[in-house]
């Protein structure tokens, strides 16, 4: 493997390990303040139960995102030097935020996890809420770095220079808005379905029925909300792209020729030597009609961009359509469930809606990766869109290789190792949780 | 704005040091201790560090965001020359910060906690010990943007005698720092007692291995000497260090813990100023005489503008939930309520 590769590939693995973590930490502790506040409401310990299992497990994922987050901002330069000696003070107003907004994250956190009958119950309650705000403004913010990237703003370059530097520009770039909107979605509808899943195996499996649809419950809801709001702010960011990033945008649908009335691709397997797609569905002119709400319009297609500019076009499109496939799924079940809570409570008990969010579990962060996947290798050749190209930021060091397979080794046993946790975590849901009286329960 | 932006800069490392010196110390403390005594130390250390364990860390964020925002070829030419210490202090804090909640956090407590502890207990030697490779280098001319092969470029870069030692220096100096401070955790006397001569020991170390530092220097032409005792401020700071270190050591046969702490957090203050006064703004100094300095190789004004009004913003929500975490903490624990397992 060479090392611009083996760089690109340790950036991606640390991405998508990270990314898993961030979306828990963001989204938890939603869901615990909404356990926690039905515990403090109604005095059914269920409830408090519910809270602290979800905070054990928290502070591993917290712990694990922490740590792969902070090596996330050495690798920025231990991989792409050149990009950070130049990209860093324009797009770095964003991570000084996010600074903040960590810290407080971390001190809200300190509060909530140790403070458990130390403090006033609602002040305890509010570090709780303080911990979840503060995630989302670090996602959002972060998200707005790499937005950035996308749609470079706040400084002009002339002659290979890098003049009239504004972060504040840098930050507010077109495509943060959609990026930021349908990240935070996403959290909430992966980080939702894969919580509401594990515990509607447990329903199924008949095993602490009470607890586990409770918490089913409160996961669910979440779940359902975002899945259904998610395809439209997908088609928010879609537009977008298409505007800024037409390339990325022909990769995304595999489209090769520049048109009218251009057909919508589901699936299909995109040629780049050929420009053709085998074996796709069209839907004639659905994508025009897409982008510019007009059957006719004209899109542009990758031939209308140099051929050193292109993206890779087969993992965008498969990317993109895994993304798609996933959410049009975490839909149909999201509505089915909504539909079960107002009109047709029986639904709520069936085996067959449990059995379904049950396989939905891991289809929210494949989404996440795979859109995400979707924006970064969509961006290429580009590290910062038109400005820089990622083989030019790459770092000189050689055998970055090892590197990477040293990270390899780490992120697998670290996600070996957390996986077996959790399914220690919910194993002793019996143990910790639903026989004992609440007063065995003060420590954790 | 630019020395706002410098005071926070000093401000972070020198709290990381202190804070996650002492947290990392407290790893090492456990890795010395003996077997049957291990539990206790834990338990002192946990019911101490736990609630401000992930904000002692976040120093080294902000730091980090400071010098890739602010001082961005400061920031790459450190990654790229010290590639290698760099990926093995992430290493070290991967391994140290999921042991540490996992050890914590493990709903069922058998043979994995040995372990989790055995990979917390050495990444709380080994990251601190990368962390002084890396400040060693960055002032040992070493880094020499220049070389042309592999070993010139990334390994000499940091792999000397001189680093080496303040690599141990550090590790030394966490050690104490952790002593001291759980000394003022504990409620019973034995405890007490194992503490105060962990902290002798380490402080003993600290003294070998600050004499380690100044061979070295010495041998590797590097002007250490010059540099504490050039000037005014390094004097009398390196004698107020001295004249403390006496005190200290009164201190401990009485275990005075309030003061003790003090002491300690000013002894290190001390030295991390003699250490950067003197050759202040070149924070990197490479082979062959050049420097970077933090007053030339800075970011755009604007960029320094929106990030000293970050810091400034910042801190203003920060530094107040961050004390009344501490204060609460210490108000519990010093009353001995309840107790974590
Ligand atoms: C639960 C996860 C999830 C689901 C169900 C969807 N997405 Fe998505 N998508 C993401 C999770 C995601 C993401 C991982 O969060 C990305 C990566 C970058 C970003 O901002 O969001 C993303 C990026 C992303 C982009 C690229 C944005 C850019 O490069 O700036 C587009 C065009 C879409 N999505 C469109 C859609 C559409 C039309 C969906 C219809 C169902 C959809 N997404 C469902
Ligand atoms: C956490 C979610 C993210 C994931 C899963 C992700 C995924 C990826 C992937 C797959 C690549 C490799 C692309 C290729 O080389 O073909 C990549 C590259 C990169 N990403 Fe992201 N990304 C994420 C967010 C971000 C953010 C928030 C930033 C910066 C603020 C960022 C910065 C970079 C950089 C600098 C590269 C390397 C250069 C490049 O390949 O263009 N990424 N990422
Ligand atoms: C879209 C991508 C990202 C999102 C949504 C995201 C979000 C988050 C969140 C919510 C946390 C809190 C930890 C937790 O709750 O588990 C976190 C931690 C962290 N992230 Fe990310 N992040 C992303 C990418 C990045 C990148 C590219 C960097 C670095 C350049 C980064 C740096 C960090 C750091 C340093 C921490 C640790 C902070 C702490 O100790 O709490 N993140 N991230």
């Amino acid at each position: 493997m060479n090392d611009f590769l083996a760089a690109r590939s340790q950036m991606a693995l640390s991405l998508g390990f990270h990314i898993v973590f961030s979306c828990i930490g963001m989204v938890m502790p939603f869901f615990m303040a909404v356990a926690h506040y039905y515990w403090l409401k109604t005095g059914n310990d269920v409830y408090k139960n519910v809270t602290k299992a979800w905070s054990k497990g928290v502070a591993i994922f917290f712990a694990t995102g922490a740590v792969s987050g902070t090596v996330l901002s050495f690798e920025l330069g231990l991989l792409w030097p050149n990009f950070m000696k130049h990209a860093g003070p324009i797009f770095g107003m964003p991570f000084s935020l996010e600074g903040t907004a960590f810290f407080i994250e971390a001190i809200a956190l300190g509060f909530f996890l140790y403070g458990w009958g130390r403090f006033n119950k609602w002040f305890h309650w509010f570090t709780g809420v303080i911990v979840g705000v503060s995630g989302l403004v670090s996602g959002i913010l972060v998200v707005a770095a790499n937005a950035w990237m996308n749609s470079p703003a706040g400084f002009d370059y002339i002659n290979g220079e890098y003049v009239n530097i504004d972060p504040i520009k840098a930050m507010f770039n077109d495509a943060w808005f959609s990026q930021a909107l349908h990240m935070c979605l996403a959290a909430f509808a992966a980080t939702g379905f894969a919580v509401a899943g594990v515990h509607a195996l447990m329903i199924v499996r008949k095993s602490h029925v009470q607890f586990h649809t409770k918490a089913f419950r409160i996961a669910a809801i979440f779940a359902a909300v975002a899945a259904i709001l998610q395809p439209l702010s997908g088609d928010i960011s879609a537009k977008d792209v298409a505007k800024r990033q037409p390339a990325k945008l022909a990769a995304m649908e595999a489209h090769f020729h520049t048109g009218k009335k251009v057909p919508l691709i589901i699936g299909g397997i995109p040629d780049e030597s050929t420009q053709t797609v085998k074996y796709a569905m069209e839907l004639p002119g659905l994508l025009s009609f897409m982008i510019a709400e007009d059957f006719n319009a004209e899109v542009k297609g990758l031939d209308s961009i140099p051929k050193e500019d292109h993206p890779p076009v087969a993992i965008t499109h498969y990317a993109f359509q895994v993304m798609v496939g996933m959410g049009m799924i975490m839909m149909l079940a999201g509505v089915l469930y909504l539909i079960g809570l107002w009109r047709k409570k029986r639904w709520l008990e069936s085996n067959w809606l449990l059995r379904f969010f049950v396989i939905c579990t891991p289809l929210g962060f494949i989404a996440v990766e795979a859109g995400w996947t979707v924006t970064e290798v969509g961006r290429q050749p580009w590290i910062i869109h038109g400005i820089m190209r990622t083989a030019d930021a790459v770092t000189p060091m050689p055998g970055i290789n090892y590197s990477f397979y040293l990270f390899t080794a780490v992120y697998m046993s670290l996600a070996v190792i957390v996986t077996f946790m959790l399914y220690r975590q919910i194993k002793m849901v019996g143990k910790l949780y639903d026989i004992t009286p609440a007063s065995h329960l003060t420590t954790h | 704005m630019l020395y706002v932006i410098i005071c926070f800069l000093w401000a972070s490392i020198w709290l990381y040091l202190l804070l996650g010196g002492a947290d990392f110390g407290a790893g090492i403390l456990e890795l010395f201790t003996s077997k049957g005594n291990r539990d206790k130390t834990r338990d002192t250390m946990y019911q101490a560090i736990g609630p401000v364990w992930e904000a002692n860390h976040m120093w080294l964020i902000i730091a980090i965001v400071i010098l890739f925002v602010g001082f961005p070829v400061i920031y790459s030419t450190m990654s790229v020359y010290l590639h290698i210490p760099l990926t093995v202090m992430l290493l070290g804090i991967i391994a140290r910060g999921t042991a540490f909640a996992f050890r914590h956090y493990d709903a069922v407590v058998d043979d994995m906690q040995v372990l989790y502890n055995r990979i917390f207990t050495w990444s709380s030697l080994i990251t601190p010990l990368f962390l002084g490779i890396i400040a060693g280098s960055t002032v040992s001319s070493t880094i020499n943007p220049d070389a042309n092969n592999f070993l010139d470029a990334y390994v000499f870069s940091w792999l000397s005698f001189f680093s080496v030692a303040v690599g141990l220096f550090t590790v030394a100096i966490c050690a104490f720092l952790a002593a001291i401070y759980l000394i003022g955790e504990t409620n019973n006397d034995t405890d007490k007692k194992r503490f105060i001569s962990k902290a002798r020991i380490a402080n003993i170390a600290a003294v070998i291995f600050g004499g380690m530092v100044f061979t070295a220097a010495w041998k590797e032409g590097i002007p250490l000497v010059d540099w504490i005792f050039g000037n005014a401020v390094g004097i009398a700071a390196i004698t107020a260090a001295s004249l403390s270190l006496v005190l200290l050591w009164y201190l401990l046969l009485k275990g005075k813990t309030k003061v003790l702490r003090i002491l300690a957090g000013f002894q290190v203050t001390m030295i991390l100023i003699t250490t950067t006064f003197k050759h202040f703004p070149n924070i990197v100094i490479l082979k062959g005489g050049g420097h970077l300095s933090l007053m030339e190789h800075h970011g755009h004004d604007k960029t320094l503008q929106a990030l000293g009004m970050a810091l400034l913003l910042g801190s203003l929500f920060i530094l107040p939930a961050l004390f009344y975490l501490i204060y609460s903490f210490q108000k519990k624990t010093a009353a001995g309520t309840d107790h974590h397992h």
